[in-house]
């Protein structure tokens, strides 16, 4: 660390202090080849001293033939800095599963060390790889550049989102669906909706193989694909002796904590057993025993939709609208359920209202109608508590 | 020429290495065999390790070449990362692996956040990046963890603990449902510039965006006016019209929320709550911000049963214990009066003191 009357960055220099990997280390390694990466590490500098963001607010960038995927940035202090006063941000699609050779790796790098600030972020929130700070002019020619080496952009403003998922079957024994091939088929199958904004707001899938739900779906998408089963926990006898004689407390830490109380231990035959039709699959005892015991071998999916974050009108976990489907290719079901949903979503939306919105703003009833789904109780967490409900004319005859 | 475009993605299949190739979807369990080190094995026998090591996110391509180099000595160029941006090294032959979790920690990676463990904090853009920010993301990130790095190279808290941080109401990033959210808040009116609203804003879109129907149209004088009483500082008015910033050093900070998580395991999703309603931005280490998190997740490691994630916990403890256990002072920003706030309130008088 350079003495702190020497540096331009006393205050950021502190960062680079401390076990945890630093990104100013970083900023500062790019900064010895770009005038924009030591441009960015200046102007955090001042933010740092200021308490205030100095990113003026939009602006329209991006490549021919797409409505998204670039993200215009410009400093609120261009002669102050100017290595940043066009930052823009590219998002590339990733893999499905985030793998990668390295090979295509420092393909990506050779691209990106020709045309911006050596910067990214591995990943951005929703999953895209995240080129972060190029200038206009060199939007076109990174993008051509990216796609000599098979990268294309993901998803910005009022598209469907670069669209993610787990490891999955990749490497995770708990998958009950091929979260990989469905995603990627996914993505191929709505490039026009991920590249070219054409909804009323953004649109965001995310598919994980089991209810432990690892990329956050039912928190974060408009549309969350959760893999489950529907017969029966598969257990290994000798696997589950095994946990009886470590350290595992099987009564204490697998048959308390289930929460439908569906199984039962009997310690001096080492014998657990498993009320598979009181049970709802919430992985726990998967989860501590993966040994022992392993999901169902009728597998398929929970489909949910609404999930969010808090603009605007609040954040909404996802809910429930089929309990079950098989997940297999082509996927038609799926993409087909996908479609329907946008299309009333494109019809009814106002700007800016997420399809969770729209559902609560005009109802359950009407969504599920619309999409021709039938009512189940899988769908509730309880019946209605108030007596103000609608009949359709034509059931009171 | 037309540029090439809606190819997608590289295809996936091309990226995995040759141990998953062949035991794809035939995976049969994984054992944690010490901390940042996942071991699974397939029907086949085969067996596949994992070594994860934390990332700032924010790399540079330098970093991206030395993790390659890394890939290709000790795993046959094959990584992936996680959707919390670890970086996962794919070991298939048994025999690397204790070199390469000696290579990793002589060269400074964190190697761990598996298990009962904190995992790598999602988090977003903040000053570095994003014209919303109401605090930076980073360097909040880098502090905190630097400060709880223990508890990421170890397996020894109750459950797993899951901190996620984002610098506005935006929430780049599932911070609302997260044992430790760490959210960026404005706490001043948006400043109008009317000239500005007038040049570059389509009024109707500003008044749909607001949330508490703060927003009137002016036609008058072709702008609009803000209800400053009804305004919470989202700062929707400003995403949507650049005539409206929110942002203000003395305004904007942090609050933290607690006990929210997206598993379903034992219990169902839940969002994080809010605890502590402000707290100021002091860069470069927001130490008012890591006080408070290590307060949180201490209090809670040091009460909590085995497997019980932070919100489980304050449910069976209740919200009222909480706060004096975690001794934190409660404050009427604490008690919702969004839209269906009612939920929150009490309406019984079983509880403690």
């Amino acid at each position: 660390m350079p003495n702190a009357q020497d540096s331009d960055t006393p205050l950021l220099d502190q960062l680079e202090e401390g076990p945890w990997p630093s990104f100013v280390t970083e900023i500062k390694r790019s900064a010895e080849k770009t005038e924009a990466a030591k441009d960015l590490l200046r102007q955090l500098e001042r933010s740092y001293n200021d308490r205030i963001g100095h990113w003026k607010h939009g602006g329209i960038v991006g490549v021919k033939g797409y409505g998204g995927g670039v993200i215009g940035r410009y400093t609120d202090l261009p002669e102050e800095f100017p290595g940043v006063a066009e930052f823009h941000t590219l998002r590339v699609n990733m893999p499905a599963g985030w793998f990668y050779t390295s090979d295509k790796l420092r393909q990506l790098c050779d691209v990106w060390d020709k045309h911006g600030s050596g910067l990214t972020n591995m990943h951005g929130a929703t999953g895209d790889i995240i080129l972060l700070g190029a200038p206009t002019a060199a939007l076109q020619p990174c993008f051509d550049d990216l796609a000599e080496i098979g990268f294309d952009l993901g998803g910005s403003g009022s598209d469907m989102r670069t669209p993610s998922c787990c490891v999955g079957p990749g490497r995770c024994e708990f998958a009950c669906i091929d979260t990989l091939d469905l995603l990627h088929s996914i993505t191929l199958e709505f490039q026009d909706e991920l590249h070219r904004p054409m909804f009323p707001y953004k649109s965001k899938i995310k598919i994980s193989g089991c209810p432990n739900d690892c990329v956050a779906s039912v928190a974060r998408s408009d549309f969350s694909i959760v893999g489950t089963w529907r017969d029966n926990i598969r257990i290994n006898p000798d696997e589950v002796a095994n946990y009886a004689n470590s350290d595992l407390d099987i009564q204490a830490e697998v048959v308390n904590l289930c929460p439908t109380h569906c199984m039962s231990w009997d310690p001096a035959a080492k014998n657990l057993t498993i009320d598979d039709a009181e049970c709802n699959r919430c992985m726990h005892c998967i989860n501590v025993m993966p040994k022992a015991l392993r999901v169902g071998k009728e597998k398929g999916a929970t489909f949910l939709v609404g999930g969010k974050a808090p603009i605007v009108h609040g954040a909404l976990l996802s809910w429930v609208i089929v309990p079950f489907m098989k997940v297999e290719p082509p996927y038609d079901e799926i993409k087909d359920l996908v479609r329907r949903i946008w299309e009333w979503w494109d019809e009814n939306g106002r700007m800016r209202e997420r399809l969770g919105e729209l559902i609560n703003r005009l109802g359950m009833r009407a969504f599920l109608k619309a999409v021709d789904l039938p009512p189940v109780p899988q769908m509730i967490r309880a019946p209605r508590a108030n007596p103000y409900y609608f009949w359709d004319p034509e059931e009171v005859k | 020429m037309a540029s090439r475009t809606d190819f997608g993605p590289p295809n996936y299949k091309e990226m995995l290495p040759p141990v998953i190739e062949k035991n794809y979807g035939q995976w049969l369990y994984h054992e944690r065999v010490k901390p940042g080190v996942l071991k699974h094995v397939a029907e086949s026998g085969d067996e596949l390790y994992t070594v994860r090591v934390g990332s700032s996110r924010l790399v540079s391509t330098d970093w991206i070449r030395d993790v390659c180099a890394i890939a290709d000595e000790f795993c046959g160029g094959h990584l992936r990362f996680t959707s919390r941006h670890n970086l996962e090294f794919l070991v298939s032959d048994p025999a690397k692996v204790e070199p390469l979790i000696a290579h990793l920690k002589a060269n400074g990676f964190a190697v761990g956040g598996t298990g009962h463990a904190i995992s790598n904090p999602v988090h977003t853009q903040g000053w570095i990046h994003c014209h919303t920010p109401a605090t930076d993301a980073s360097g909040i990130v880098k502090a905190v963890m630097d400060d709880l790095y223990e508890y990421f190279v170890d397996m020894k808290l109750p459950a797993y603990c899951r901190i996620s941080l984002a610098c506005c109401l935006n929430m780049c990033g599932a911070v609302h449902c997260s044992d430790v959210a760490i959210l960026g808040i404005h706490r001043k009116p948006p400043h109008i510039n009317h000239d500005i609203v007038r040049a570059k804003c389509e009024i109707p879109n500003v008044i749909a965006a607001c949330p508490t129907g703060a927003i009137r149209p002016d036609p008058k004088n072709k702008t609009l006016t803000v209800n400053e009483e009804k305004c919470m500082y989202c700062g929707n008015c400003y995403t949507m019209c650049p005539g409206m910033p929110v942002a203000d050093p003395v305004g904007d900070g942090v609050s933290i929320w607690v006990g929210g998580k997206i598993s379903s395991a034992r219990t169902p999703p839940k969002f994080s709550r809010l605890v502590i309603p402000f707290l100021p931005n002091n860069p470069p280490r927001w130490p008012e911000v890591t006080d408070a998190v290590r307060n949180i997740v201490e209090t809670w490691a040091s009460h909590a049963h085995k497997h019980e994630r932070m919100g489980e916990w304050i449910d069976r403890i209740g919200w009222e214990r909480f706060f004096t256990l975690a001794n934190i002072p409660f404050s009427v920003q604490l008690i919702d009066d969004f839209t269906l706030a009612s939920d929150t309130y009490r309406s019984t008088p079983t509880f403690k003191w």
